[in-house]
């Protein structure tokens, strides 16, 4: 099967600044495809260029094999769209909103039931202007969704959202994908990257740094994983210590932290039990794919909603 | 969600139906927005029924042609309107829709942009005629003003003289960085048009400089072609030929600097 969306060799600069340097990814028919990565890596403008609002200085985009300038009518048809920055006239109510982009298109979705499953229904008579965020990102959603789209973009779809919106939104959003709706997303949001995205592409400065799904990226990440435990009787670390799946302990108050690879569990709980040490409140933290980009990228990402 | 998945099987949208409901939309905007109907209809038709109420304004005006002074306010009011639906309305919705990205997402539609100025024209246009068919009706069974006596040279003077407005109106649009200095050019522009539409001075006593502006501007070409059709004549060619000039140039101006974002 062709992918839904691809991108080969793709290059644009504003001015005197490369804001996507060199971007190839394929997006296959189905699949939530999530971009992650820092703000001014290129993601925007990477989906940008898919949806055809702006032009590549080089490179190659085909989406549902349409070139998004020279097909865009077939495209925007297909296409389902959510801006980062989509806006409506202040005056207009969500109802008419819905109703009237739901006239754009030839096949569209019935948009009373989107108005439901997005919690809008009793906001349809209310003007734009007077939406909170939330709500107004809502909207955006639907109206991204209205025209039945077997494509959809969207671009941080969960920012200023409160955490439940957060989630009654990514049920929706699998929702959708359970109806066949290949789905990309941008974000830089690590649990909505991990609970939503089958793959991810991650970009920082320009390019891709790298494609898996969210669980290879955490293992290639090749991170520690972090052990805390209060040990029931006094201990020495250099029980700890001398293990080689252990790469260091240190003490917190009477925790005892041990860091080491993924084999390390195994290791420190065989030497307590051996010596008769139970583990109290024991702990382990896993990688996080937060911590895979850190690792990955050397930045960090905008301060999440924790 | 169940709903999204019980959602009633998909409905072929009519032809044509997206651009019918656009208008109806951006119609059903413009009346909310009050711009239009308050200071493009209501004030200029308060100000019809005050002049109308003054008996020294039923005098006729010196080289009017027989017409009073409340006679020529009713084709000036008439401009009135169509110079505040094309620099203020007009512009001021349009720039705003620039401003904060409406027309950048009608982009990603198969609608495109495009059709939502067309709407906003059409919206306007709508205004402007509910307003000259109601001043020239108040003017009429109110204060026995007869209708203009060449008609059809009137209706032909009101249309050019709406194409020119409108394409003025989309000029600032299309000049202006953004809301805030569009809504600035257009009441810039809107008093000085006013003036040689006669607002204050009917253009026949204007010392013969002014006069001689006056009648190359978008409005006093506008009011020349009025009297003409008052008077039983069709509108002389210089007039019309002024306003079907700013119509063409100012639209094709605008079309070509025009920016979506």
């Amino acid at each position: 099967m062709p992918p839904v969306i691809e991108v080969r060799k793709l290059h644009k600069r504003y001015e005197d600044k490369v804001a996507v340097d060199d971007v190839s990814l394929t997006v296959q028919e189905g699949e939530i495809f999530g971009i992650l990565g820092p703000n001014g890596a290129g993601k925007t403008t990477t989906v940008e260029c898919i949806e055809g609002l702006r032009t590549p200085d080089r490179g190659e985009i085909r989406v549902l094999g349409l070139d998004p300038l020279k097909d865009r009518a077939e495209l925007t048809r297909r296409l389902g769209v959510q801006l980062q920055a989509g806006h409506l006239p202040e005056r207009l109510q969500v109802a008419e909103a819905l109703e009237l982009y739901s006239s754009f298109y030839p096949q569209p979705a019935d948009w009373r039931a989107l108005l439901d499953g997005l919690g809008l229904a009793d906001k349809a008579k209310t003007r734009y202007a007077k939406l909170s965020g939330g709500q107004k990102q809502r909207l955006s959603i639907a109206l991204a969704l209205v025209g039945n789209p077997r494509v959809a973009i969207l671009d941080e779809l969960t920012t200023g959202l409160d955490p439940q919106a957060r989630r009654d939104t990514w049920d929706l959003i699998e929702g959708v994908r359970s109806r066949g709706v290949t789905i990309v997303l941008v974000t830089h949001f690590m649990e909505e990257a991990e609970r939503l995205c089958d793959r991810l592409a991650l970009i920082d400065a320009g390019r891709v740094v790298m494609v898996d799904t969210p669980t290879g990226l955490t293992e290639r990440a090749h991170i520690e994983q972090r052990i805390q435990f209060r040990p029931s009787r006094q201990m020495d670390d250099r029980l700890l210590t001398s293990l080689p799946d252990v790469s260091s302990v240190t003490r917190q108050g009477e925790l005892v932290i041990v860091n080491g690879n993924s084999d390390a569990l195994n290791a420190v709980t065989t030497v307590l039990a051996r010596n008769q040490i139970v583990a109290e409140r024991l702990r382990v933290e896993q990688a996080s794919l937060e911590d895979a980009f850190v690792q990955l990228t050397g930045k960090r990402l905008e301060p999440g909603p924790r | 969600m169940s709903a999204l998945r019980t959602a009633a099987p998909p409905v072929t949208a009519e032809r044509g139906s997206a651009t019918w409901r656009l208008i109806k939309t951006e119609s059903t905007l413009c009346v909310r927005d009050k711009v239009g109907p308050l200071w493009g209809i209501g004030f200029p038709l308060v100000l019809l029924i005050i002049l109308g109420s003054v008996p020294d304004l039923r005098e006729p005006v010196e080289a009017g042609g027989g017409l009073t002074y409340f006679d020529l306010y009713v084709p000036v009011l008439i401009l009135f309107n169509l110079a505040i639906l094309a620099t203020a309305s007009l512009p001021t919705t349009l720039a705003g829709y620039r401003e904060n990205g409406v027309l950048r997402r009608m982009r990603t539609t198969p609608v495109g942009p495009a059709r939502v100025l067309a709407a906003q024209l059409v919206a306007n246009f709508a205004i402007a005629v509910v307003a000259m068919v109601l001043f020239l009706a108040v003017a009429r069974f109110g204060f026995g003003v007869d209708l203009p006596e060449h008609l059809l040279g009137f209706a032909l003077a009101w249309l050019l003289a709406a194409a020119a407005l409108l394409a003025i109106g989309l000029l600032i649009t299309a000049l202006a960085p953004g809301r805030g200095p569009a809504t600035a050019i257009g009441t810039v522009l809107f008093f000085p048009m006013m003036f040689f539409a006669g607002l204050w001075v009917p253009i026949s006593q204007m010392p013969p400089l002014l006069a001689n502006i006056a009648h190359y501007t978008p409005l006093g070409a506008g009011m020349g072609a009025f009297q003409d059709a008052y008077l039983g004549h069709f509108p002389s060619a210089v007039p019309l030929l002024t306003l079907a000039g700013y119509a063409v140039v100012c639209a094709f101006v605008a079309v070509r600097w025009f920016r979506w974002e």
